[in-house]
């Protein structure tokens, strides 16, 4: 041990060098082109849903506006201390604004954003931290999700819907609120089934079809003929599911109807509850660029579209009865006649 | 006397440079395979682990998988695979953090209280294990696995609002309440943007000394080991083997519990959604390579901790981090294989001595065939 301990007390004395002070630093102002970042929520890149629709937005940024942009990946049970490194790394490189996608950056963007107090920091999904140079970018997606539970209690025969969430987090719980309340409000009678995948820190839920197709499944043998699943990946078994036994599936975060891996189950899809995260990074972005950065609460619902639901399907926009009571309902909520839990 | 141990250093030495070598190797060959530098990458971990910011980064995983490596360790010793080290280190972290959160006490008090509680934890979710064993003859391999899955549905169940959790207003996160600065535990500040070596780190360390002490230099170490090498050998010259095997479960799931330490007494102060997980599955790694031994360990976890943190910023490059995972992955096959490899080598070797010994005293060949 006296060696380990020695070859601890060298590693740690041997460099007083910090990464943080290889680039000069204050790049984030000299920096002639604007450089944007993101870095993502685990997952990373490709998981088809939160993740990669934020980098729709960069990418967006990139082409429209001439940015160049940055991401970076996060470990698999990684701490703070890994994200405090990642997020300085990403502003000491000069990148303004610095995007952390999802709510677990937020204590460690509360760090670092007192070290870089000339970069903006977009924290998607909370509001609990603040600062002058944070944007929170925030969804009423319970509003969305409302809507789902109209058009779902409007188009069931059976008097039974389901609803799928990936993992049992606060975040999906807020789908669930929202979806709950719509169907009961349309159809008192309607029975709601409610059924999670995964638990905490087991975040299979969101990623593994499997999981979606045998819940769907279940709830279709319970009688359930809508089933909206809130499981990013996962919820593309769900939709398989209720395709294939000929019922209708309800998409979430993007116009799943639209997407080329489901183009087999689409006339299946109802619609889609989209939540505007590709928007939500564009627009902190162009607000740094145009220099007047976005701070504080920046929420998207559904008065601003950030929220909403989908109307590619052509089968749904036939329903006229269906749409007009979402379009109904959607009025009410942006005048404020019905106000959504955000809580079962 | 002095030339066998030389001997037994070298080929204990053999197994963790042969599985290093050959992970490193192929990993090499899979960047050359999909077209990228080989070096580069490796290059840039090496220049990464000399800044000060990502060398504070290592000391203190290191610290967190040395704790958890031995508590994997010590089940090893007893010829016991406990896998369910990630659960007991989680459940143990989630309840220590709440009773944490719920009392004030001063400072020193508070902070054993936490570190208590964690240890009586995991000691009792492994103990689950230990008792299904002795009890019922249940493999704790099959156990412990399942009573991971459980520790996840019983934390995810406790920290809901509606139980003992807390949802920060405007936060998506759960958590289980912040413990006041009582119980943090202090560590040493490296300076500004360079972080803070969490205190805890230097508590692992020093219990690998109490690792070693216990195992080698005490008679419950030697019943222990003499348990993990024979049984029924073990239970013949009166050692209790039930009891053993009992005890080093409580042990072990006491390490994995206190595995969760560093980070909650030094930097999250509160266990949430998003407390790190899987620390328990790369001490298995981590303690098979380094042969469940508190020095090899030591590095082992140092090693381990140098790829997670050095390679944090390959992708910025346009290199996959996932080098590293794909290395740890393949030390864990390796590491197998080689030590398999280089303990028939050994007795080969020793045979082929005794033999030559043997011969060049003039004994008796037959002995020698009934020795062999």
């Amino acid at each position: 041990m006296g060696i380990a301990s020695a070859a601890l007390a060298l590693s740690v004395t041997a460099c007083g060098k910090s990464s943080t002070d290889s680039g000069s630093s204050s790049t984030a102002s000299d920096s002639k082109a604007t450089k944007a970042a993101i870095a993502y929520d685990i997952g990373g890149r490709g998981d088809q849903s939160f993740n990669d629709a934020a980098y729709a937005g960069l990418k967006k940024a990139e082409d429209e506006l001439g940015v160049k942009g940055a991401e970076a990946e996060p470990s698999s049970g990684e701490g703070d201390a890994d994200k405090v490194a990642r997020l300085t790394a990403l502003a000491r490189a000069g990148n303004n604004p610095v995007i952390g996608v999802g709510f677990a950056y937020a204590p460690a963007i509360e760090k670092v954003a007192k070290a870089y107090p000339k970069t903006t920091f977009g924290l998607i999904d909370d509001t609990s931290v603040t600062a002058p140079n944070i944007a929170n970018l925030v969804f009423n997606e319970e509003q969305g999700s409302y809507l789902a539970g109209v058009a779902a209690a409007k188009a069931s025969k059976t008097g039974t819907v389901g609803f799928i969430g990936g993992v049992e987090v606060p975040l999906i719980k807020k789908f669930e609120a929202g979806f709950a309340q719509g169907v009961k409000d349309t159809n008192p009678k309607a029975k709601v089934l409610v059924q999670y995948l995964t638990q905490p820190p087991n975040f299979d839920g969101f990623s593994k079809p499997d999981l979606g197709k045998a819940a769907a499944q279940g709830q279709l043998d319970k009688g359930a003929d809508v089933i909206y699943a809130a499981a990013g990946l996962a919820g593309s078994g769900s939709i398989e599911a209720a395709a294939t036994a000929g019922k209708w599936a309800i998409g979430v975060d993007s116009d799943q109807y639209n997407q080329a891996g489901l183009a087999s189950y689409k006339d299946h899809i109802l619609t889609s509850v989209t939540k505007d995260v590709s928007d939500s990074v564009f627009n902190v972005i162009k607000s740094v660029k145009d220099g007047k950065p976005q701070s504080g609460e920046v929420r998207y619902g559904l008065a601003t579209d950030g929220v909403g639901l989908a109307d590619s399907n052509p089968a749904y926009v036939k329903m006229t009865d269906v749409t007009a009571a979402v379009a109904k309902a959607k009025q009410d909520i942006i005048d404020g006649k019905i106000t959504v839990k955000t809580a079962p | 006397m002095m030339k066998l141990d030389k001997d037994k250093l070298i080929i204990g030495a053999a197994g963790p440079v042969l599985a290093l070598l050959t992970s490193f190797v192929l990993t090499v060959l899979v960047l050359l395979a999909t077209g990228l530098d080989p070096i580069e990458p490796i290059r840039l971990m090496i220049e990464n682990a000399g800044y000060s910011d990502i060398q504070v980064l290592i000391v203190n995983q290191t610290g967190i998988y040395y704790l958890a490596a031995l508590a994997v360790a010590i089940g090893f010793r007893m010829n016991l695979f406990n896998i369910g080290v990630d659960g007991q280190y989680r459940l143990a972290a989630m309840v220590a953090a709440l009773v944490g959160a719920s009392v004030e006490l001063p400072g020193p008090l508070h902070i054993l209280l936490i570190v208590l509680v964690a240890m009586l934890t995991g000691a009792f979710w492994a103990g689950i294990a230990g008792i299904l064993k002795t009890a019922r003859g249940v493999s704790e391999v099959v156990s412990t696995i399942m009573l991971n899955a459980i520790a996840t549905s019983l934390v995810a169940w406790l920290i809901l609002p509606k139980n003992f959790g807390v949802q920060p207003a405007g936060s998506n996160n759960l958590t289980t309440g912040e413990i006041s600065e009582s119980g943090w535990f202090p560590g040493i500040d490296m300076g500004e943007g360079n972080g803070v070596i969490y205190g805890f780190t230097f508590v692992a360390f020093a219990l690998g000394v109490v690792y070693w002490f216990v195992l080698n230099r005490t008679r419950f170490g030697f019943d222990l080991r003499a348990t993990g090498a024979s049984e029924s050998a073990a239970q013949a010259s009166g050692v209790d083997a039930k009891k053993m095997i009992l005890t080093s479960m409580l042990i072990s799931g006491a390490l994995a519990g206190l595995s969760g330490m560093p980070t909650l007494l030094g930097e999250s102060h509160t266990y949430s959604l998003d407390f790190p997980t899987g620390v328990g599955f790369t001490a298995i790694t981590i303690a098979l390579l380094g042969r469940n031994h508190p020095v090899g360990i030591f590095f082992a976890a140092l090693l381990f901790a140098f790829l997670d943190k050095a390679s944090s910023t390959l992708d910025t490059f346009g290199y996959p981090k996932e080098i590293t995972v794909i290395m740890q992955g393949i030390i864990v096959i390796a590491v197998v294989v080689s030590y398999e490899l280089v303990r028939r080598y050994g007795i080969r070797r020793q045979q082929q001595k005794v033999g030559e010994e043997l011969a060049a005293g003039g004994a008796l060949k037959t002995d020698k065939e009934v020795a062999a």
